[in-house]
């Protein structure tokens, strides 16, 4: 079945803690476990970047954190989204004036999507998710369109 | 190192770790023989932050220190600060603040047991209980107003007072957890795969349990009796009767493995539903907190002299908190130890003669939060091959495991 235009097949999504206070990343389990079931959508986490349309990052990037998210941004197929879930990957949050840390992932790899909160509630994350599957259907609608081409 | 023996790195990006930490295993054919740990990509410098805030601000730092124990943190902290400057709790806070604590080692114990079955191969379980877990995050939302993070404490009291027509609903959480935990214990206990897959598995002996200073039920597991509510009782605790609990007040005997682990959790769940139920029973009235006008408080704190510690037993074991005011509006120093801290090292004598497929379940048995490790290369020494092992892989070979034990 078909949901809309939209779901056109199962999102996979990779998550990536670059630091984080662990906040974010249980909201997002809690998102994936019976009481929200993300994973009726068929959207689940998956053990590598490789297999992943979109990478959901928490935290602020710490120093020894920098080369990895560069490296797994980079090990996962394009067309990818990014979503960033929690105050402090967006900009640094409470740890904003740290020696070891860089700030916001946005200054790292390139972002789609932003969940503020501290932590966001699992409804704003899979809201998130959403607006990241539907920019990435497009993506590769516009993929296909240039292929024909 | 023998020549057949080869080297596993695995971290530091696996998705559902507190700390993204990298660890080092070398390997004889399928035995741990050596375990390297090397924390520090998670480095934050909480610790230096904080002495650029004044005390107020820093509660809610310390409160972001772990998202899991977010109760834990401010309330050392906010008791080391209440030492150093001599403020007096009332009462009625203190017993407000044993009842968020115990509702956050409910939640995380849960959260535990899920990621614990979630490591062998259980992934129903894993998601039941955190459906049973949903519960007490409402309990806490309609407490608090927040799912994680609850920003309740404050330097001399709590932010939010418990209502009468609250206090039906705590009961009522409360005997969701009993009607419930009857069936948990059921699964965790009398399994036959859940016993094969973790009974002498990962133990941790009582002499290495003291002599690595563990803390927390990872260490009352191995039969030591410690429990800071017990021993330096504080807060409403002085008033509760708190026991450390051992696994052989159910079995009988001591034998530090990730069972005996399993079994300290499940009984925690139910000591801190009969500490919650008795602060319910006993509440005082009164006020909530020593000084409401937050800018009277920060000048009190800022002529304020001296050091204070405060110590709480959080879910994984004892957190402290060292402050030290010296009559400005930041504190001079701030020092803050989590238990996982201590419990790291426990992972070394736990895993070594161990298989590569318990390496998820040993890890996970000290409550570090690893639900999932990703990227593992084995590296074959003798002939420079490199094969890439995901995550995935490595929880696959946990639960063949538990298929070709199971009976
Ligand atoms: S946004 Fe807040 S809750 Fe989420 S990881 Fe950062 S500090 Fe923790």
């Amino acid at each position: 079945m078909k949901l809309n235009k939209y779901f056109e097949r199962s999102l996979w999504v990779f998550h990536l803690n670059t630091g984080s206070c662990n906040g974010c990343d249980i909201e997002i389990v809690a998102g994936l476990t019976p009481r929200y079931d993300l994973e009726r959508f068929g959207i689940k986490l998956v053990g590598s970047p490789k297999h992943a349309d979109v990478l959901l990052v928490t935290g602020p990037v710490t120093s020894k954190m920098l080369d990895r998210v560069k490296r797994v941004y980079e090990q996962t197929p394009d067309p990818k989204a990014v979503i960033v879930v929690g105050a402090c990957g967006t900009s640094g949050g409470v740890f904003y004036n740290s020696y070891n840390i860089s700030g916001s992932v946005d200054k790292v790899i390139p972002v789609d999507v932003y969940v503020p909160g501290c932590p966001p509630r699992p409804e704003a994350i899979i809201n998130g998710v959403l607006q990241a599957w539907i920019k990435l259907e497009k993506l590769r609608e516009s993929m296909k369109v240039a292929r024909v081409k | 190192m023998n020549k057949e023996s080869y080297s596993i790195p695995i971290g530091p990006v696996h998705p559902s770790l507190k700390e993204p930490m990298t660890f080092n295993f070398e390997i004889y054919g399928e035995r741990i023989e050596k375990v390297n740990l090397a924390p520090g990509d998670n480095h934050r410098g909480i610790e230096f932050m904080g002495r650029q805030r004044n005390p107020i601000q820093i509660i809610y730092l310390a409160e972001r220190i772990c998202g899991i124990c977010s109760a834990s943190h401010p309330f050392a902290f906010c008791r080391a600060v209440e030492n150093a400057a001599g403020i007096e709790v009332p009462e009625r806070a203190q017993y407000i603040r044993v009842i968020i604590a115990e509702l956050e080692r409910i939640h995380s114990h849960i959260l535990w047991a899920g990621v614990a079955a979630h490591e062998l191969g259980f992934d129903s379980v894993l998601y039941l209980s955190w459906r049973a877990r949903e519960k007490v995050l409402d309990l806490l939302e309609d407490l608090t107003g927040n799912r994680i993070n609850y920003g309740i404490f404050m330097i001399g009291g709590v932010r939010r007072d418990i209502s009468e027509e609250q206090i039906p609903r705590i009961r009522e959480t409360l005997e969701y957890y009993k009607d419930i935990y009857g069936k948990i214990e059921d699964i965790f206990l009398n399994d036959p795969t859940i016993a094969l897959r973790t009974k002498n598995v990962g133990v941790l002996t009582k002499e290495d349990a003291l002599r690595l200073c563990a803390v927390g039920p990872t260490t009352r597991a191995s039969g030591i009796n410690k429990d800071i509510r017990q021993d330096q009782p504080y807060s409403a605790y002085a008033d509760l009767e708190v026991k450390a609990i051992t696994p052989d007040v159910l079995t009988g005997e001591v034998n530090g493995d990730v069972y005996d682990r399993i079994i300290v959790r499940l009984l925690e769940l139910v000591q801190s539903i009969q500490i919650i139920e008795q602060c319910l029973d006993n509440m005082p009235s009164g006020e909530i907190v020593v000084e409401k006008k937050l800018v009277k408080l920060l000048n009190q704190l800022k002529k304020a002299k001296g050091e204070g510690i405060g110590r709480h037993e959080a879910p994984r074991g004892e957190v402290i908190h060292y402050v030290k005011l010296n009559e400005s509006e930041l504190p001079e120093v701030w020092k803050a130890r989590a238990p996982t801290y201590n419990n790291l090292m426990t992972w070394v004598p736990m895993l070594i003669g161990q298989q590569i497929a318990d390496i998820p379940i040993v890890i996970a048995s000290i409550d570090p939060c690893i639900a999932c490790m990703d990227r593992v290369t084995i590296l074959n020494k003798a002939n420079g091959q490199k094969d890439t092992l995901t995550k995935k892989d490595l929880h696959e070979l946990s639960v063949q495991k538990t298929r070709r034990i199971a009976p």
